[in-house]
C-alpha cells in the first residue's frame, strides 16, 4: 500500500463525514432528493471547467453556487416547495452536461475517478471540510428549531432566509467535494444514506448527528479499502457500502 | 399593582389577496389581564396572532410596552414519531442550565413524570406535547404568554388542566395572558375580558356582559344558542 493510497482513506473519510452531517439536516428537513438532483447540476460545471482547462471540482462549485442560489430564491419566494420544477431544472442540467462532457471524461464525471485526487484536492478537500464544519455548528440549532416550528424560529429573531442560504451553499460546497469521489450520478447517495441509516439507530440528535458523520466516514473508507482490493470502481462500492449499513441499522432497530 | 397597559393595538387590517382578513381591530392589554380571542373558523385569530407576533405584514399599529418578553406557544410541532430530537435536546434551544429547564417543567404539571427529558417529542401525547411548549414559552422570562388554540388536539380532561394551568401560571408569575379559543366555558371561566372576533370587531369586554345571543349570531350563525357548558373541578 502507498502513501497515496492512506492519503485517499484520510481524505475520503473527511469527504463521508461532511457529507453524514449535511445529510443528516436534509433528512430532518425533508429535502432529501435535492441533494441527489444538485449533483447532477454538477456535470454541465464539471465539462465547461475540463474544456477551459480548470480544475474540475472549481467547475462542479460554480455550477452548484449557481443551482443553490436558484433553489433558495424559490424556497423564499414561493409557499410550496417546487419539487417538480426543480426536478425539471436539474434533469435538464443532466443531460445537457452528458453532450458537453467530452466522451474520454464523461465516465468519470458521471461515476468518480478516486485515483485522480491531486494533493491540491486533498488541501482544497481540508479547507472546505472545515469551513462546513464551522457554519454547521453556528446554524445547527436554528435550522433543527425551524424544522420543528417555523413561527417560533421566527418569533426568537433568527433570519431563516439567511440560515437557509448558508446551509444550501455548505450542501453545494460538500457535494462539489464528492464530485470527484463517487461522481455527479452518486454523490447524492453519500448524502443521504449514512443519515437514513444513523436515523434507525438514534434516540436523540446529538446520537443521530454523530452516527451520521461515522456511517458517512466508514461507507467511504471501506469502499475505498473493497476498490482497491478488488480493483473496482470506488464511487459505487462506497455507495453500496452505506446501503449495507443502513440495512444493518433496520435490521438493529427491529431487533 | 397598579395595572398597566402593556399593549396597543390600533386599527390593525390585514388583507391578503385582496381580501379583508381583519378589518381595523383595536384593543389594550394590561400587564396582569387574560384576554381570550374567540370566532369562527376563518375569522381571523391566527392571523391576529401572527400580526402580534410580528410574523405577518399588517397596516395600523402594535404597539408593545418596552421590555415586554412575549412566550408563544405555537399550536402544534411539526415533529414525526421517530424524529430524534428529545425534550431535553428541544428546550436547550433556549436554556441550557438543566436545572432550571427541570424546575420549569415541574410548573407545568411534570412532577411526576420520570425520563420526560430522555423522550423523543414525537412520542408524547398531545397534552404532554402542549406543556413542553408552555414551559419554552416560560423558560424565556416572559410577562405576556400567547396561545395559538391551546386546546387543539387535546383531550377534553387534558384540556382541563392546560387551563388551569394557566390559571395556576398567571397568579405565580404575573403574566399577560393572550389566548385563542372557540370553547364559550372556557372563556368565561378563565378570561378577564373577550374580543369576538369574526373578521372585525363583534364584542369586546368582560365575557359575561360582551356575550350575549346576538353576538353569537353574530359569529357563528343563526342556529347556536347561548349554552354554556357546566364542568367540574379544574
Amino acid at each position: 500500500m502507498t502513501t497515496n493510497f492512506y492519503f485517499l482513506l484520510v481524505i475520503g473519510a473527511l469527504v463521508g463525514v461532511v457529507s453524514g452531517l449535511l445529510g443528516s439536516l436534509m433528512i430532518l428537513k425533508r429535502m432529501s432528493l435535492v441533494g441527489d438532483a444538485l449533483s447532477h447540476v454538477a456535470l454541465p460545471g464539471i465539462a465547461v471547467a475540463l474544456m477551459v482547462g480548470i480544475n474540475p471540482m472549481f467547475g462542479a462549485f460554480v455550477a452548484l453556487l449557481v443551482a443553490v442560489l436558484g433553489i433558495w430564491y424559490l424556497e423564499k419566494t414561493s409557499d410550496i416547495y417546487p419539487e417538480a420544477l426543480v426536478g425539471l431544472f436539474f434533469t435538464t442540467s443532466l443531460a445537457i452536461g452528458i453532450l458537453i462532457t467530452p466522451e474520454p471524461e464523461l465516465f468519470e464525471a458521471l461515476f468518480g475517478s478516486i485515483e485522480k485526487i491531486s494533493t491540491l484536492d486533498g488541501v482544497v478537500i481540508v479547507l472546505s471540510s472545515l469551513v462546513i464544519f464551522t457554519v454547521i455548528r453556528l446554524i445547527w440549532q436554528k435550522l433543527i428549531l425551524d424544522v420543528v416550528s417555523p413561527d417560533l424560529a421566527r418569533v426568537g429573531g433568527i433570519k431563516m432566509t439567511r440560515v437557509n442560504l448558508l446551509f444550501l451553499l455548505m450542501v453545494g460546497l460538500a457535494v462539489a467535494l464528492g464530485v470527484k469521489f463517487l461522481g455527479t450520478l452518486l454523490t447524492g447517495a453519500l448524502v443521504i444514506i449514512p443519515a437514513i441509516a444513523a436515523r434507525n439507530i438514534s434516540q436523540n440528535l446529538s446520537a443521530y448527528r454523530v452516527w451520521s458523520m461515522v456511517f458517512g466516514a466508514l461507507s467511504a473508507v471501506v469502499g475505498i479499502v473493497l476498490g482497491f482490493w478488488l480493483t473496482l470502481p470506488v464511487g459505487p462500492l462506497v455507495v453500496l457500502v452505506g446501503v449495507g449499513l443502513f440495512f444493518l441499522t433496520l435490521l438493529y432497530r427491529k431487533l | 399593582m397598579a395595572e398597566k397597559t402593556i399593549l396597543t393595538v390600533s386599527d390593525l387590517i390585514f388583507e391578503a389577496q385582496g381580501k379583508s382578513i381583519l378589518d381595523k381591530i383595536s384593543f389594550t392589554l394590561s400587564d396582569d389581564e387574560t384576554l381570550a380571542v374567540i370566532g369562527p373558523n376563518g375569522a381571523g385569530k391566527t392571523v391576529l396572532v401572527k400580526c402580534l407576533l410580528g410574523l405577518l405584514p399588517y397596516k395600523g399599529s402594535v404597539i408593545w410596552n418596552k421590555n415586554v418578553k412575549v412566550g408563544y406557544v405555537p399550536q402544534k410541532l411539526y415533529v414525526e414519531k421517530n424524529m430524534p430530537l428529545t425534550v431535553a435536546e428541544f428546550l436547550a434551544f433556549k436554556e441550557k442550565k438543566l436545572a432550571k429547564v427541570e424546575e420549569t417543567l415541574v410548573k407545568v404539571g411534570f412532577g411526576g413524570r420520570k425520563n420526560l427529558l430522555k423522550d423523543k417529542l414525537g412520542v408524547l401525547s398531545g397534552g404532554e406535547l402542549q406543556r413542553v411548549l408552555i414551559a419554552y414559552a416560560l423558560l424565556g422570562e416572559p410577562n405576556v404568554l400567547i396561545f395559538d388554540e391551546p386546546t387543539s388536539g387535546v383531550d377534553v380532561v387534558g384540556e382541563g388542566t392546560i387551563y388551569s394551568l394557566l390559571h395556576k401560571l398567571r397568579a405565580e408569575k404575573h403574566l399577560a395572558i393572550i389566548f385563542i379559543s372557540h370553547e364559550l366555558h372556557v372563556v368565561n371561566q378563565y378570561a378577564d375580558t373577550v374580543f369576538c372576533l369574526n373578521k372585525e370587531k363583534v364584542c369586546y369586554g368582560v365575557p359575561h356582559h360582551a356575550i350575549n345571543e346576538d353576538v353569537l349570531t353574530k359569529l357563528y350563525g343563526e342556529k347556536v344558542s347561548f349554552y354554556e357548558h357546566k364542568h367540574h373541578d379544574y
